[in-house]
């Protein structure tokens, strides 16, 4: 599995073929659903697929079809943009060392994980676990996030909207 | 992709049940995997997958713009109140545990009405952004 998803990233990378691109996109994230089903993170899955491989794919296509589909040469020379992606992936590993290793018995997420798999029910009623930590126990992360979408539709809204001439033809 | 008969037949043969998919991880999620999060994903795919099939101007007609561009901050306020009423029944902000009788009862509620907020603004996103593309039209 984790084979199919390199080969996919160096399809993405190499293709030139925007089309094929967006197709190859949309495999990569079915993979990464896959990915997650097999570490039981049934809900993460579920996101993935529908996001990801669903509107996401959408909304490229939606681009394309506003755009050209083949991608431009570079103007520019690779220097700058491949010393700000290896410097941003340096920065990044480093921080991921820091961080317990994978499957370590004395990591956060080991500890405190049993507490909440036994005060769900009791405390919540709620057989998903991942539904009650969600909306119940972190409460403020996810009005968080729903901010960041809602922060996300109006921006959109705001660069887009403005450039439309009123009554625009329809797409389909 | 008007005149595609197949599209058109298999889409409105599938719609019904993807929304109900979408009701199902809306309302089961307590139970199951999904939530508000991929519920309205899943809501949105269908009225973009309407759009795509029979035109946005006919998606427009089912759920206009400007109902979508109110649901988005709509979600958000749910979600917020339903904090705030956590604060004047007597606990902290986003603490469901006074909203119901008992303080189970109370969370079940509370998990439902913030769930149906995330439902609301993300669905309700998703559609705006797809409009908001869809509707500029090959320059």
């Amino acid at each position: 599995m984790l084979t199919l998803i390199a080969v996919t990233t160096i399809g993405i990378v190499r293709v030139r073929n925007l089309f094929a691109v967006a197709v190859l996109t949309s495999i990569y994230s079915f993979l990464m659903a896959s990915v997650m089903l097999v570490l039981d993170a049934v809900d993460v899955a579920l996101t993935e697929a529908s996001v990801g491989a669903g509107i996401g794919t959408v909304l490229l296509l939606g681009t394309l079809y506003l755009t050209k589909t083949e991608e431009a040469r570079p103007v520019h020379s690779v220097a700058l943009p491949l010393f700000v992606a290896v410097g941003t992936a340096a920065i990044l590993i480093w921080g991921v060392s820091a961080t317990p290793p994978f499957g370590a018995a004395d990591s956060p997420v080991q500890l405190a994980g049993p507490d909440y798999i036994q005060r769900s029910i009791a405390e919540t009623g709620i057989a998903n676990v991942v539904s009650s930590v969600l909306a119940s126990y972190r409460g403020f992360d996810t009005l968080g996030e729903t901010v960041v979408i809602f922060t996300a539709g109006i921006a959109i809204l705001m660069l887009l909207k403005r450039a439309a001439p009123p009554g625009a033809g329809g797409k389909d | 992709m008007r005149l595609d008969v197949i599209l058109r037949v298999v889409t409105k043969f599938i719609l019904p049940f993807m929304m109900v998919f979408a009701i199902y991880v809306q309302f089961h999620g307590d139970y199951s995997a999904g939530g508000g999060f991929q519920a309205g994903v899943i809501a949105a795919a269908t009225v973009i997958l309407y759009a795509l099939i029979y035109g946005l101007t006919a998606a427009k007609r089912i759920v206009t713009a400007t109902m979508v561009e109110a649901m988005i901050p709509l979600g958000v306020l749910i979600y917020a109140g339903v904090g705030v009423v956590g604060w004047l029944t007597g606990s902290n902000f986003l603490d469901y545990s006074h909203l119901a009788h008992d303080q189970v009862h109370g969370q079940e509620w509370g998990v439902f009405l913030v769930e149906a907020g995330v439902f609301v603004t993300v669905s309700a996103t998703m559609v705006a952004i797809f409009y908001a593309f869809a509707g500029r039209g090959r320059r």
